[in-house]
């Protein structure tokens, strides 16, 4: 695996990788969504282990590849990027939430409470 | 497979033949009426007694989590109400089981059905805890497993605690396919299930409720055990109904029946679920109005034919609270506690925390869930997010709340204020969507089996529909 700037991602067989693909299009989606979300297509993400290389490449982003997933299911689609970085943190401080502890103890007294 | 036949309208004709083949459940032997399917029989059909239940999860490392006693948080309750009130609230520290949330419960008789049954794997089309649940029951049976999941709009941007649960998935070995906005979830579901003859670990079939009775039948116990009475009040997060269907349940095979069955929601009125431009801008993917109501008022709309759970047959209040409120109380619980969780489980906190006030200081509120905390999830992960999408934090009363423009977090304890839901408009509304769908099809059957649904006479039941028809069905 290397990982250079946003464009020259490439990826090699074995490297664990994040595809995509449109699964429903925009207007095929389903009758009850509401017209904002029947505008865009219905889009999908799938992490897997890379199985294939484009001819005399590595694969980069925007090649169309297939992976091996989790479940052993083999899955074509667009290559987004390789190791991709596991996203959720834990946010910034919040004041409004860092005032409530010291005030609700500060109710109940301090030292041993029960 | 050609184009053609992956179309969503040609997916959806499938259904039914899907649905049967993934759950082993003929669920065309229940049918009675138009509306009208043997619940009870569907319920017994699953083969989970409580007892079986309870010996299944067993063998799982499920269940028996502990009912812990917030005094600290009662106490507070006290100090804001008047001399003589102010009950008594536990909570069932469901954070206990092995994925982290009550989940577990529901998933461990899922995975159990499919490894008995002889599936290759499992598919579970969520984006809530119960993914996770369903891949750490899979993994210890070694079964493959897919969890679909919602949790992009159409920038790319993920909502932070349901990236979390693909990262929980992905933890426990099972695939994640991420969706962007959209009910088609349960379409590619759907495609998923023919592709692979996988089990369908569906939130809604008989065995994912009856694996929510063992939380009701401890919450019973434990509660007898720690306090020598059962509950005065049980209050339950409610979302998809599965929750409060099964806890009731529960409670009643325990011989608990007085005890009042509270469901509480986080009120996202105005967010629309399938909006790609609201997805983004509420701070709770789950136990909100948003599943809360539409659920309620049509239960079967989910990944099965018939689903098992029916909240409005075992709801006797059901109350909202905001998102703030929500935040304030799972910051009450880690630093009056010590006991970091959520936040979504503590919907129900919330609403508790407010009726505890109500109460006699002498009665008995059980929380029946905790659920973990983590990256994504948490108040601060959330509050963050809420931030960068445009929408306000502040302090406040929490009745200038308004989803997905203010979230006010209370400035005082008594500011909690949980607001009730009226059942009869809920009932009426179940009635309504009936009519709409097939007014004119309506037999005897199905108006017995509305006053079972609803907890109506057949005379209230007859009443409401002549005002449909007299109104042509749009009041």
């Amino acid at each position: 695996m290397a990982r250079g700037g946003p464009d020259t991602v490439v990826a090699r067989p074995g490297d664990w990788v994040l595809v995509y693909s449109i699964v429903l299009p925009p207007g095929g989606r389903a009758p009850a969504v509401p017209p904002e979300t029947q505008a865009v297509p219905l889009e999908m993400r799938v992490k897997g282990f890379l199985v294939d290389r484009a001819a005399g490449r590595a694969p980069a982003r925007g090649d169309v590849v297939t992976v091996r997933t989790l479940s052993g299911r083999l899955v074509a689609g667009t290559l987004l990027d390789v190791n991709p970085v596991i996203p959720p943190t834990f946010g910034s401080p919040v004041a409004e939430l860092l005032a409530v502890g010291p005030e609700l103890r500060g109710r109940l007294g301090g030292g041993s409470w029960t | 497979m050609d184009l053609e036949s992956r179309s969503y309208e040609a997916v959806m004709d499938r259904r039914s033949d899907i649905l049967r083949r993934s759950t082993g459940i003929d669920y065309e032997a229940y049918r009675q009426g138009r509306f009208a399917f043997d619940y009870e029989a569907m319920m017994a059909g699953a083969g989970y007694s409580i007892e079986r239940a309870r010996q299944v999860q067993a063998g799982a490392n499920v269940g028996n989590t502990p009912l812990l006693e917030l005094r600290n948080l009662t106490r507070l309750a006290r100090s804001v109400s008047p001399a003589g009130r102010g009950a008594r609230i536990f909570v069932k520290d469901e954070a206990a089981n092995p994925s982290g949330s009550f989940k577990a419960r529901r998933a461990a008789l899922s995975v159990r059905e499919a490894f008995e049954k002889g599936y290759p794997g499992v598919i579970a089309a969520t984006s809530g805890n119960y993914g996770a649940a369903v891949a750490s029951q899979a993994a210890a049976s070694n079964l493959p497993c897919i969890v679909v999941q919602e949790v992009f709009d159409s920038r790319g941007v993920g909502q932070p605690e349901i990236l979390e649960k693909t990262r929980a998935c992905e933890a426990y070995g099972a695939e994640v396919v991420q969706l962007t906005v959209g009910p088609e979830l349960f379409y590619v579901q759907l495609l998923l299930l023919e592709e692979t003859g996988f089990f369908n670990a569906s939130l809604y079939t008989p065995f994912s409720v009856a694996g929510i009775e063992t939380l009701g039948y401890e919450v019973a116990e434990d509660c007898r055990k720690a306090t020598g009475k059962d509950p005065d009040v049980v209050v339950i997060t409610h979302a998809g109904g599965g929750n409060v269907t099964g806890t009731a349940r529960g409670l009643a095979k325990a011989g608990c029946r007085g005890a009042t069955v509270v469901g509480a929601s986080v009120d996202l009125h105005g967010l629309h679920m399938a909006s790609d431009r609201d997805f983004n801008r509420k701070s709770f993917t789950t136990g909100h109005t948003g599943f809360g109501v539409p659920f309620a008022v049509w239960p079967d709309r989910a990944d099965v034919v018939y689903s098992a759970a029916r909240p409005l047959r075992y709801l006797d209040r059901y109350y909202t609270v905001t998102q703030g409120e929500v935040f304030y109380m799972t910051e009450a619980l880690a630093q009056l506690e010590g006991l970091e969780r959520g936040p979504a489980g503590n919907t129900s906190l919330a609403v508790a925390f407010s009726l505890a006030g109500e109460l006699p200081d002498d009665a008995v509120l059980v929380v029946q869930e905790t659920e973990y905390t983590g990256a994504g999830k948490h108040p601060t992960a959330q509050l963050t997010f809420a931030r960068e999408n445009g929408v306000t934090v502040r302090r406040g009363d929490p009745a200038d709340d308004r989803p997905g423009e203010v979230i006010v977090i209370p400035e005082r304890p008594e500011q909690v204020r949980a607001r009730e839901v009226s059942l009869e408009d809920l009932r009426r509304s179940y009635l309504r969507h009936a009519w709409q769908v097939g007014g004119a099809d309506i037999g005897v059957v199905d108006k017995d089996f509305f006053t079972a649904e609803l907890r109506l006479d057949r005379e209230r039941v007859d009443s409401i529909l002549r005002d449909l028809a007299s109104a042509g069905g749009g009041t």
